[in-house]
């Protein structure tokens, strides 16, 4: 009987929402009286960021502040069509809508700016800080409130935006079955260290290193949180989670969570993360997903890294002690294979 | 069913409610008093989310009988602001990013206040121990385990 150490090594590359085209996110963005504006969505927030994302994407794009956007996610019902924040699309596929309605408002923000003001619409930008100026003249200006509060009271105009994000349609080419598949690929690549006990089977997962290429990190802490979580939660599926780890009966499958198994807070993995940013062509500032791809190559690491530390290969998953075992007697032994 | 009229402090106030035999304490604080702060995770016992304190002990509201906490003192994450100044713990979570989806951060909460009411310094071993009831699915726990003991006045490098 003995500890065995093995290493393992992953990478992904990862497609940003669905495949082939269509997948339509929309967004819709309109100013309270008072010069705030609200963001409406119905990709809605499952805690990875939606709403701190696309709440910096539209403030980013109007030129405001952003204390002064909301962003509300309510009603799938009564808010604009979207397909659901599900296959990593959230920041890529919303984030692009809410671009587009958020620029349309602000071109209505400058033309109501400017008819207060006197002056083109197209000479006007704005501070960042809730002003609307004359390029090269900041003494020339107006606030974002006075403007919103002219538009609504006297000129009878909204500031408001629609904007639709859609991903054109893949053709398969009919002589070689060809197609574009995806627009965006975010990448990462993983190593893990872990000690398997050839007695009992348990593994113990010791490190996690990562590198992950996100785009560009809109919010870094959030990115941060997301890919530490993702990750646990790879190490979970990896060695843990299964609704079927008994036999022979279907029957002695857990049903609560004393049953069903995940690692807990005293099996945190350490893990360190290399977040590289590759701004993307067509994502919003550059952001790719980060979403499913957290927990996707952890779970090849893993298998890859028992192999590494005693010679069994195991192609189904949750990589319980019991298949390390038997795998260990099928081959007569531990194998450890040459460290890497 | 009887139903029986009870009185137990919650978060410094009394509170008396009439509660079925079988009520469970989750529920009657939900549902009779208001207070939507103990989340109905799993309804069994196994995820934490409805951690309340009852005389100071982290307790699982969803299998107290409503009636056994008669005279005693109950609390819950209503309690822990005082108006606008959040708790240290509320304080540190959020400044940590402690929280994803936030269903499991009522119970992580009221365990780990649990924990610093009894041991203010305590080794980050003592605060695995402590949340090790709470589920999360989010987190990964490290930023929740982190930002206890930092509401404990300790540097997140707190070694076992």
């Amino acid at each position: 009987m003995a500890l065995h150490k093995g290493r393992g090594f992953a990478c992904i590359n990862y497609p940003i929402g669905m495949n082939l085209g269509g997948d339509p996110s929309q967004a819709l963005v309109h100013s309270t009286p008072d010069g705030k504006f609200m963001v409406t969505l119905s990709a809605i927030d499952l805690g990875q960021g939606m709403k701190s994302v696309t709440r910096q994407i539209a403030a980013e794009t109007l030129g405001v502040p952003i204390e002064d956007v909301y962003v509300d996610t309510a009603d799938s019902d009564t808010g604009p069509h979207d397909m659901g924040s599900f296959a990593s699309r959230g920041t890529h596929r919303v984030g692009n809508a809410v671009i587009r309605a958020a620029t349309e408002a602000r071109q209505q923000m400058l033309e109501a700016a400017a008819e207060e003001l006197e002056v083109n619409a197209g000479d006007l930008d704005t501070d960042g800080k809730g002003n609307i100026h004359v390029k090269g003249a900041p003494g020339r200006s107006i606030t974002v409130s006075e403007t919103a509060i002219a538009a609504q009271f006297n000129q009878g105009r909204t500031l408001a935006g629609r904007g639709i994000f859609l991903i054109p349609k893949s053709d398969v080419n009919d002589e070689t079955g060809e197609m574009s598949t995806v627009t965006c690929f975010a990448h990462a690549a993983l190593v893990v260290d872990l000690t398997v006990d050839d007695e009992t089977g348990e593994v113990k997962v010791d490190e996690i290193n990562s590198a992950y290429e996100v785009g560009r990190a809109l919010n870094a802490r959030l990115v941060e949180q997301q890919l530490i979580g993702g990750a646990w939660m790879g190490v979970s599926h990896a060695l843990y989670e299964t609704t079927e780890p008994y036999y022979p009966e279907r029957d002695h499958g857990p049903v609560d969570f004393l049953g069903y198994q995940m690692p807990g807070p005293g099996e945190i993995v350490p893990h360190n993360i290399a977040i590289l940013e590759r701004p993307a062509a067509d994502a919003p500032f550059g952001g790719k997903g980060p979403g499913e791809m957290c927990a996707n190559p952890v779970l090849p690491a893993v298998a890859n890294a028992i192999y590494n530390a005693v010679g069994v290969r195991c192609d189904r998953l949750p990589i319980t002690p019991e298949k390390i075992l038997r795998g260990i007697q099928a081959n007569g032994g531990a194998r450890p294979q040459a460290r890497r | 069913m009887a139903r029986k009229p009870i009185s137990f402090t919650l978060n410094g106030n009394e509170v008396s409610i009439f509660v079925g035999e079988s009520a469970n304490l989750m529920e009657e604080l939900r549902r009779n008093v208001g207070d939507l702060t103990p989340k109905h995770g799993c309804g069994q016992g196994t995820c934490g989310a409805c951690t309340v304190m009852v005389d100071g002990e982290p307790q699982l509201s969803c299998i107290t009988l409503a009636q056994s906490v008669e005279g005693r003192s109950i609390e819950t994450v209503t309690g822990l602001s005082q108006g606008p100044v959040l708790h240290a713990l509320q304080q540190a979570f959020i400044d940590g990013f402690a929280a994803q989806c936030g269903f499991c951060t009522p119970g992580m909460l009221m365990a780990a206040k649990a924990l610093l009411d009894r041991n203010p310094r305590p080794s980050r071993d003592e605060v695995i121990e402590a949340i090790s009831g709470n589920i999360c699915r989010c987190t990964g726990y490290e930023p929740i385990v982190d930002a206890i003991l930092i509401a404990s006045g300790q540097s997140r490098e707190v070694r076992r």
